[in-house]
């Protein structure tokens, strides 16, 4: 009876103590929700108050003055093309690199690997420097390249990890049946990847959508600038004003929160694994 | 595995899978790298690399700057507590989302969430919250600790910083120790409180020792940011106040976008490269040899 008694208080104490985390955790968050909703001289007043009435004109501000839409658009057209052509072409080199082991395949996937210890600021100099003379910078679609280059190292080695688990046999017969080697790739090897593409699509998705120094050096123009560039400049103007801010806050959240409501299970699935690998 | 004999046929193999990876791979990655290495022994600059030779001149330069030892200082010290914080808590967090109430998962998406928040973002809710919301609370409630901004203050502005950096990574260090968790077999947790183990004893004697590959990873992944952080210290402390939360990397990008000190600036990027990757290869090489095979 004890034994059991001490059990269950143990298991309150802990519950308790959780729950006390997880409002440390989760207070920052709605603080700015709180005053997102207030006037300004509300926020300054009292910041730990309730909002005295919902007003949306501090949102309807932030989303004007932030481009927030253009915004928004901008990183989603970045995100999903650049994540695209990271799996597409990642899972090509990986599939060459394991069924095509040459001298030159060990030193590329070589290559690969001591990469993934790179700094991004230990290339950013040299890069702009490479580019800008180029005058390759201030284009989404240069941006998206850029992550195609810095996103293929560790996607590709994900991917090879799963080819090489897959045997050859089952190209072989689709290759019996007339397929060439194209095909066999497509048809054959990319649908059985889809537990590692999806690892590799979230983890790049989280990268690229949060990512701010990469596009801060690349992205000039305003109406180009992803969410996180045009969060920055608008934090640059508007320190003064924080209800607007904190609006401004919410409205940047959103999307990321959403993303994770829907797809929780495979996104903590998804960086589990990618860390382990 | 195939072996193609005719030398057009491997080109063409080779052109339809790899050559644009591997092109991209090259331009953007290691020929910015072997060119940064360049820069550094060279008198270039940011608009031209030239051939002058200048030996170790940037990396002398570099090592006699006090602003970079100042940077590195700091950068170990926001490293060393954020290390310690963040896994001490995150372990904490993955035993108590572990323990087998009800509603785990709700909790476990709570901690994490952070995580998925870019750092510019992060920064800019803390400020928030360090620069008003404290204050007022300090200031309300009579808390000394609280009555001036962290973010004003030098001596409080790296723990601002660190305190956002434990919010934002323990989660995900949770979760990486949840897996590993999870992964001890049940049987042997059985065995031994059986055999009269108590709590403690179970912890240190069983999980610990097992949970050896799952600290590996997780040290290895906080020392890395620590090291690499930029944009939570670019949104909350801009490296200020008097430069006294100024770490590496943004001493790096500021010596040369800023200050116009490419070569230095490239020089100092190398030497963080050369910090990450010692740091990263030995923690590796010494867990990979203490981990427990079941």
């Amino acid at each position: 009876m004890g034994v059991k008694l001490e059990k269950n208080l143990n298991k309150i104490i802990i519950f308790t103590l959780c729950i006390l985390m997880f409002i440390l955790y989760i207070f920052p968050f709605i603080l700015i929700l709180i005053n997102s909703f207030k006037a300004r001289l509300e926020v300054v007043a009292n910041p730990l108050s309730l909002p005295e009435k919902f007003d949306f004109s501090n949102f309807i501000e932030a989303f004007n003055t932030m481009n927030y839409g253009s915004a928004v658009i901008n990183s989603l057209i970045v995100t999903v093309l650049s994540v695209s052509v990271i799996i597409l072409f990642s899972s090509m080199l990986a599939y060459y690199l394991v069924r095509y082991d040459s001298k030159i395949s060990k030193m590329i996937f070589m290559a690969l690997v001591a990469s993934m210890i790179i700094p991004f600021q230990s290339v950013m100099i040299p890069f702009v420097t490479v580019f800008g003379n180029l005058g390759l910078l201030n284009s989404r679609g240069m941006l998206i390249y850029f992550y195609l280059g810095f996103g293929i190292s560790m996607a590709t080695f994900m991917f090879h990890g799963f080819i090489k688990s897959i045997p050859v046999e089952l190209e072989e017969a689709a290759i019996v049946d007339g397929a060439n080697r194209f095909q066999v790739f497509f048809k054959v090897i990319l649908p059985m990847l889809k537990p590692t593409t999806a690892t590799i699509a979230i983890l790049n998705v989280l990268w690229i959508w949060n990512d701010f120094l990469l596009p801060s050096l690349v992205l000039v123009n305003d109406n180009i600038r992803t969410l996180p560039l045009s969060t920055f400049y608008f934090f640059g103007r508007y320190t003064a004003d924080y209800s607007v801010a904190m609006a401004a806050l919410v409205l940047v959240l959103i999307p990321v929160l959403v993303f994770y409501f829907v797809m929780q299970k495979k996104i903590i699935a998804g960086v589990v694994d990618g860390a382990i690998k | 595995m195939y072996t193609q004999k005719k030398m057009s046929e491997k080109l063409r193999i080779f052109g339809i899978f790899a050559a644009v990876p591997v092109f991209v791979f090259l331009s953007v990655v290691i020929i910015p790298f072997l060119l940064g290495l360049y820069m550094t022994v060279t008198e270039s600059t940011g608009t031209n690399i030239s051939t002058e030779f200048v030996g170790l001149k940037n990396y002398v330069d570099a090592f006699k700057d006090s602003g970079f030892w100042d940077s590195i200082i700091l950068t170990f010290k926001y490293t060393f507590w954020s290390l310690i914080l963040t896994n001490l808590i995150a372990f904490i967090l993955a035993l108590m989302v572990t323990s087998g109430f009800k509603g785990q998962n709700f909790f476990r998406m709570g901690f994490f969430t952070p995580n998925l928040i870019g750092g510019v973002i992060l920064g800019f809710i803390w400020q928030f919250i360090f620069s008003r919301i404290l204050v007022f609370a300090g200031e309300s409630f009579g808390i000394p600790i609280f009555e001036g901004s962290w973010l004003s203050d030098p001596k409080m502005a790296l723990w601002a910083l660190v305190i956002v950096g434990v919010w934002q990574n323990s989660g995900y260090m949770m979760l990486l120790y949840i897996a590993g968790l999870t992964g001890i077999p049940k049987s042997l947790i059985e065995a031994a409180s059986l055999d009269g183990a108590n709590n403690w004893q179970i912890l240190s004697k069983i999980k610990l020792p097992m949970m050896v590959p799952s600290f590996t990873i997780s040290i290895f992944l906080t020392l890395q940011r620590g090291f690499m952080v930029y944009d939570t210290n670019l949104s909350l402390t801009k490296g200020g106040p008097y430069r006294s939360t100024e770490l590496i990397s943004m001493h790096v990008y500021n010596d040369a976008f800023l200050y116009q000190n490419y070569g230095t600036g490239q020089a100092k990027a190398i030497i963080l490269f050369v910090i990450v990757a010692t740091i990263a290869l030995t923690q590796v090489a010494i867990m990979k040899r203490k981990e427990v095979e079941a």
